[in-house]
């Protein structure tokens, strides 16, 4: 068990903390952590995906306006504005995406206003996936998934050129064919 | 149809003598293929037959007692189609065509059954449980030993009147399971014995003297009924197969107690209330007409629940938790040792005042099987005190919860603040977490990380660190704006899904670190998927 003493003087140093500096890092990120980072060709990879999938929702959101709602037309609006401000914001995001290969477990990070790490032990590997899109493809890129007995783990990592992704693959594999734990 | 197993009735030694597994053992896990209970087409689909049959029987009742005491101007001249069918067969002679089309049927009815029966045929070697069946689509199932997550032994009231019962191993994943229906009641204990030795890694025994054992009971139809009878009269749980201190039971007032407080029968409640008053103010008697339905349907969700909770126990063997329960149709199950992924201690609301918990567990694999009160086998103890809870966690958990740790888990279950090493969130998530800031908290112990949640509906969830897929850490605006985070503990899927927010940033990605250290450790020396190997 934690000394309960330690976990007071911890409580306390927050409370102080909290009082006197207010410069304390809120986000998850620790800079010194050295990512890996995914290929820049999946930043046009995203937006080309984002672009289809927004013109689509655009106009559909205008379908409504066309039909003679004539306060209609702030939904296609909407949608074309939210659209562009993703578009806008995947450069960062893409950037925001980064796997390290520690030790004993895989360390993913995404996300920028929503961020998400996760550490995934290499035994608890039950298959790794490499899928790729027509978009993706046609850059050369390849996005690798981990897939553990939990559904909810969600490690998937888009924008490896495909080289990379397969040779990810064969050293994942490896390593948890050595660290190999039960379910 | 004989009988080609002529395996003798094996009856267990008692168990605690040395060597008793190696003198337990039938010659069905023995790595040949075996047969099924020669009656299981019988209680797989003959009783439908015989159903069908019966019905049969009785409508022709009346044509044939008219053909015999020549009493027909008493029902006059049949109106509905059966009666039009026999007249006409009658009316133009078809009376022996009709007769061989029905034999021919039920010959090939049986004839199929029986064939069924033939190619129904499972094994089990040291690797893996093995099962073929089917006349024209043939299936072939395997599942490896050491991936077994549970054995479940099912007795349905038809069946356990001829005293047999279903063995049902299931292994990881969504309704993987292997199914023996059906096989003698005595011989699905041995079996599930001898698989659950094979599972745990001991070394195979040699069979050395599987026939000596033979039946104390007489032969002949009395002693069957007498074996039958007692059978049916024994206690849920054998005395011998587990220690009785390690056993928890369920107290009926207690069931009874919770089922009428629980969330279901309250909104039934309400919602018949609401029809009685409403009938009454506006004087619309049908109304009440339409609660008889509701009524009824009380009635059997009570009935139901208790009646299969009834003989309720949790004990400790050997080979894992045993989970057992019902008073017509009984099942058991037996889970072994690092099955069970996570474990949550919750309280509803209106238990509180009674002090009356439940614990529920995620598991990998999902039986076919409903578990006691008709949920799935995921509620382990659907309601008892505190001290029930304590032995519960003690039998699911043996390695997190010890008895030092007991304090620990207590705080958790009962507690709030830091006392006894717990990491609540910081007084600035009140904004978040109104009542149970103080409560809201985590602590990772050796084996196992620990979440409390909740003030007025309250619940420790444990995952041991030997089992835990993957941990994350998430944060969106709201939280960051508070320095706030959450973590995520990754388990196999079930009703518990171990997370908690509103934690101090520091302290939500220390938790993070640790469990993701912790876990890699711990799943390292994990050797619980072989349980008795050295």
């Amino acid at each position: 068990m934690t000394d309960s003493a330690e976990q007071t003087e911890h409580a306390e140093q927050t409370e102080h903390a909290e009082q006197t500096a207010p410069a304390e890092p809120r986000s998850l990120t620790r800079p010194e952590t050295e990512w890996q980072r995914v290929s820049p060709r999946y930043i046009p990879v995203d937006m080309i995906g984002t672009l289809i999938f927004g013109a689509i929702a655009t106009v559909a959101g205008f379908i409504p306006f066309w039909l003679g709602w004539q306060e209609g037309w702030f939904i296609g609006a909407g949608l074309g504005a939210i659209f562009l401000v993703t578009l806008a914001l995947t450069p960062r995001r893409v950037r925001a995406i980064g796997y390290l290969l520690r030790e004993d477990d895989l360390l993913f990070r995404r996300g920028i206003m929503f961020q998400r790490f996760v550490a995934v032990p290499y035994g608890r590997m039950q298959l790794v996936d490499i899928s790729r899109g027509p978009i993706a493809r046609a850059f050369g890129l390849a996005e690798l998934k981990f897939v553990t007995a939990a559904a909810s783990s969600g490690v998937l990592i888009p924008g490896l050129p495909l080289a990379e992704a397969e040779r990810l693959r064969d050293h994942l594999v490896a390593v948890a064919e050595t660290r190999r734990a039960g379910l | 149809m004989s009988d080609p197993q002529s395996v003798p009735e094996p009856v267990a030694p008692p168990p605690g003598q040395p060597g008793a597994p190696a003198a337990a053992r039938t010659d069905f896990a023995d790595g040949e293929w075996h047969r099924l209970h020669p009656a299981t087409p019988l209680f797989r689909g003959g009783l439908a037959v015989l159903a069908i049959l019966g019905v049969l029987i009785v409508n022709l009742r009346d044509r044939v007692l008219a053909l015999f005491f020549g009493a027909d101007d008493e029902f006059g001249p049949g109106g509905d189609l059966e009666s039009d069918a026999i007249d006409f067969i009658v009316r133009e002679n078809l009376v022996l065509v009709a007769l061989a089309v029905g034999v021919g049927v039920l010959l090939l009815v049986v004839l199929g059954f029986w064939l069924s029966w033939r190619v129904h045929m499972f094994r089990i070697t040291d690797e893996v449980v093995e099962v073929r069946s089917g006349i024209l689509f043939r299936t072939n199932r395997k599942a490896r030993l050491d991936r077994i997550q549970g054995i479940n032994i099912a007795r349905p009231f038809v069946p356990r009147l001829f005293g047999a019962a279903k063995l049902e191993i299931t292994v990881a994943g969504n309704d993987a399971s292997v199914p023996l229906a059906y096989l003698r009641g005595t011989d699905a204990d041995v079996l599930r014995r001898d698989i659950l030795l094979l599972a745990s890694g001991a070394q195979r025994p040699t069979a050395t003297d599987g026939a000596a054992a033979t039946a104390p009971i007489g032969e002949g139809i009395g002693g069957m009924l007498e074996q039958r009878a007692t059978e049916l009269l024994a206690p849920e749980l054998d005395v011998e197969v587990a220690a009785p201190e390690s056993v928890v039971r369920m107290n009926p007032g207690r069931l009874i107690g919770s089922t009428l407080l629980s969330d279901t029968m309250i909104v039934l409640v309400a919602i018949l209330v609401t029809i009685v008053v409403t009938s009454v103010t506006t004087g619309e008697l049908a109304l009440l007409f339409a609660m008889f339905p509701g009524l009824i349907g009380i009635g059997g969700f009570l009935v139901t629940r208790i009646t299969r909770s009834l003989r309720y126990s949790i004990a400790a063997t050997p080979d894992g938790v045993r989970v057992g329960f019902g008073l017509l149709s009984t099942t058991n199950e037996t889970l072994p040792p690092g099955r069970i992924h996570s474990v949550r201690v919750s309280q509803p609301l209106l238990w509180r005042p009674a002090g009356w918990w439940q614990i529920a567990v995620n598991r990998a694999s999902r039986s076919s099987q409903n578990g006691a009160a008709g949920q799935q086998q995921t509620t382990i103890l659907p309601v008892g005190n505190l001290d029930d809870v304590k032995a519960v966690l003690r039998l699911l958990l043996p390695e997190v919860a010890t008895d030092e740790a007991m304090p620990v888990l207590e705080q958790g279950i009962l507690g709030r603040d830091a006392d006894g090493g717990w990491t609540v969130s910081p007084p600035r998530a009140r904004a978040l977490r109104w009542l149970s800031r103080r409560r809201n908290g985590f602590l990772l112990s050796p084996t196992a990380v620990l979440l409390r949640r909740g003030a007025i509906w309250r619940s420790l969830t444990v995952v041991p660190l030997s089992r835990t897929q993957s941990v994350a850490v998430v944060q969106g605006p709201l939280l960051r704006a508070l320095r706030l985070g959450e973590v995520h503990v990754h388990t196999v899927f079930g009703p518990i899904v171990p997370q908690l927010g509103a934690l101090d940033r520091t302290d939500a990605l220390r938790l993070f670190d640790e469990v993701a250290a912790a876990s890699v450790s711990a799943a390292r020396t994990d050797t619980s998927h072989r349980w008795r190997q050295a």
